[in-house]
């Protein structure tokens, strides 16, 4: 069940944050909403604190890199080269989910190996600390405002964001040959 | 980072400190379920801080996700969570369903209501009686691995693996059962049911089980629910939410018409709560003996649910029908859905383009945010709680790091 099909929900929001929220897809299977990026920690701290549906939890934060590394592959594609962050949020009372999306540029200012920023939402849900650690260790964001922003599943001196698709493996790690 | 001990005014009369020293436990250490290391900032036996290190099994399982169909990834789920791989087959292919907005049989709902739930019951017992072991004592987990032995070789009958079986699939279930399965499985449950006293007696009403577990660890309802702790963590902490009932629709019409009570304390009380012991004086709502209790309680509801599942599975017509193709093309759109596991709320994320390998295939794992609460309900408390707590989160190690 989502929230976002109920009556008035988004202009509550709109009207909290005006140009917070920057598109919306509500005829999606989970319907979302986009948000800007520099704004998202303010729209998560609305949505738990001061919305009419209260998002007490925070289930999962999820990068998508929209990035097609093959060139003759990637003059076809529809859709711009781009970060999404998704987020997904759950009410305990009202028994709803809730579907936020950010979209990055992949690096900051155009630069490759500069990481894209965005406001960490770990002041609003304490979870959101090792989610957040995640997709900076696996998919390079960073978070700014996060307490202890680290790897989290790689080595603290591994290279890369394994999840980003131009990922390159090391040849070797330590001495060991990955490849 | 300051001691606790600094702002407690009666420790420093005492004026007896000791060094504060680091002490690392695990990745090897038997009562931290798997490879995790803890590490402990302790003042003599009291913990000021704990700090988890994670990632020693890291397997890449969301790259190799990328680079496979979605049937493909089917035997990498399995081990996620390698102590209820049924489960996270379940999960991955209602996420896939989702997508492509396919609804499998009847005869095959059926058959995976009763699969998911014997698969928890599997789950629960390991936890129960690895439980025993990390709070030292041995027997309880013989008992509870004789069950589950079992359970195993029915699982082996059906699809020829003992712990990663990849027989929930996309589409279905890759084989239905073989003859007189049910019998065997009914004759199962039959032997099970008396025995569960014994593992009452064995840990829930033990003196010393419950002077190690009562009033330790307490979380309450904000703090799970702020950590995004589910399943028996948010259950145990009074929270009544189970995603069999309160799930999205895709979930919950797989248990439709399926009679069960979520296992949580409401006005004081279980559900059906004269047919086990009495909740013990010193037990408070949260701490590690209800999250154990919660999990006894679901085994029995599990039950239930089988029984319920053979009945309606040996009612349909039919057959149980084939599964999707490996190379089936999933469409271009995302869905998230989560389904209710053993350890919790395990949740799938599939983005699709078209092609019949998936963009991203992404595993929001239950017990990562279950662990996550550890530094916080760890402070203060003495060294030997601390497996009592991780122990009582029941946490697995393939899960978290993937």
């Amino acid at each position: 069940m989502q929230v976002t099909r109920g009556p008035g929900f988004l202009d509550q929001l709109d009207a909290a944050l005006p140009g917070a929220v920057t598109g919306r897809n509500l005829e999606a299977l989970d319907p979302w909403i986009e948000v800007a990026p520099g704004r998202i920690a303010e729209v998560c701290h609305w949505l738990k604190r001061s919305s009419p549906v209260r998002f007490d939890s925070l289930e999962c934060i999820t990068a998508v890199d929209w990035h097609e590394p093959d060139p003759k592959k990637a003059a076809k594609v529809s859709w711009q080269p781009r970060i999404e962050l998704v987020y997904h949020l759950w009410s305990t009372p009202a028994r709803v989910s809730l579907v936020l999306k950010c979209g990055l540029p992949r690096w900051k200012d155009d630069q490759p190996g500069s990481l894209p920023e965005l406001p960490s939402v770990t002041g609003v849900w304490r979870g959101a600390d090792w989610h957040e650690r995640e997709v900076y260790d696996l998919s390079g964001v960073w978070f700014t405002g996060h307490p202890d922003l680290r790897r989290i599943l790689c080595p603290e001196d591994w290279e890369g964001h394994p999840l980003r698709k131009d990922y390159v493996q090391p040849v070797e790690y330590h001495g060991i040959r990955n490849r | 980072m300051a001691s606790i001990l600094d702002d407690d005014p009666r420790i420093i009369e005492f004026d007896v400190r000791t060094d504060e020293m680091l002490v690392n436990m695990g990745p090897q250490h038997p009562s931290t379920h798997g490879v995790l290391r803890l590490v402990l900032r302790t003042d003599g036996e009291i913990v000021s801080e704990v700090e988890p290190h994670i990632g020693y099994l890291h397997r890449c399982a969301e790259k190799i996700g990328e680079n496979l169909t979605a049937r493909q990834w089917i035997p990498y789920t399995d081990r996620m969570d390698y102590l209820a791989a049924m489960n996270m087959n379940l999960g991955w292919s209602l996420a896939v369903e989702k997508l492509m907005k396919y609804e499998v049989s009847e005869k095959a709902r059926h058959l995976r209501v009763l699969i998911a739930e014997l698969g928890r019951i599997a789950s629960h017992l390991v936890g129960m009686g690895a439980y025993g072991l990390d709070l030292g004592t041995f027997s309880p987990f013989l008992y509870a691995f004789r069950e589950r032995e079992r359970i195993l070789d029915l699982f082996e009958e059906a699809c020829g693996a003992r712990l990663t079986y990849s027989y929930i699939t996309v589409g279905g279930l890759t084989a239905d059962l073989p003859p007189g399965w049910l019998q065997r499985c009914e004759a199962f449950l039959d032997q099970f049911e008396p025995v569960i006293k014994e593992y009452h007696a064995l840990l829930t009403t033990n003196a010393i089980f419950v002077k190690r577990t009562a009033n330790i660890g307490v979380m309450s309802r904000e703090m799970a629910i702020d950590y995004g702790c589910s399943g028996p963590v948010l259950r145990g902490s009074g929270v009544d939410q189970d995603l069999r009932r309160d799930g999205e629709a895709i979930y919950t019409a797989m248990y439709d018409g399926y009679a069960f009570e979520v296992a949580v304390m409401k006005n004081g009380r279980y559900p059906r709560d004269h047919e086990y012991p009495p909740v013990p004086p010193d037990a408070v709502i949260g701490d590690c003996w209800h999250r154990f209790f919660v999990r006894m309680i679901e085994v029995v509801q599990s039950m239930d649910l089988v029984r319920q599942a053979i009945d309606r599975y040996s009612a349909c017509k039919g057959t149980i029908g084939e599964p999707l193709k490996l190379t089936e093309k999933i469409p271009a759109g995302d869905a998230y859905l989560e389904t209710e596991c053993p350890k919790g709320q395990m949740g799938f994320y599939v983005v699709g383009d078209g092609t019949a390998i998936p963009w991203r295939a992404r595993a929001r794992s239950s017990s990562f945010s279950n662990l996550s609460v550890t530094a916080d309900l760890c402070r203060g408390c003495l060294i030997a709680d601390v497996p009592a707590i991780v122990g009582s989160l029941d946490i697995v190690m393939g899960e978290i790091d993937r």
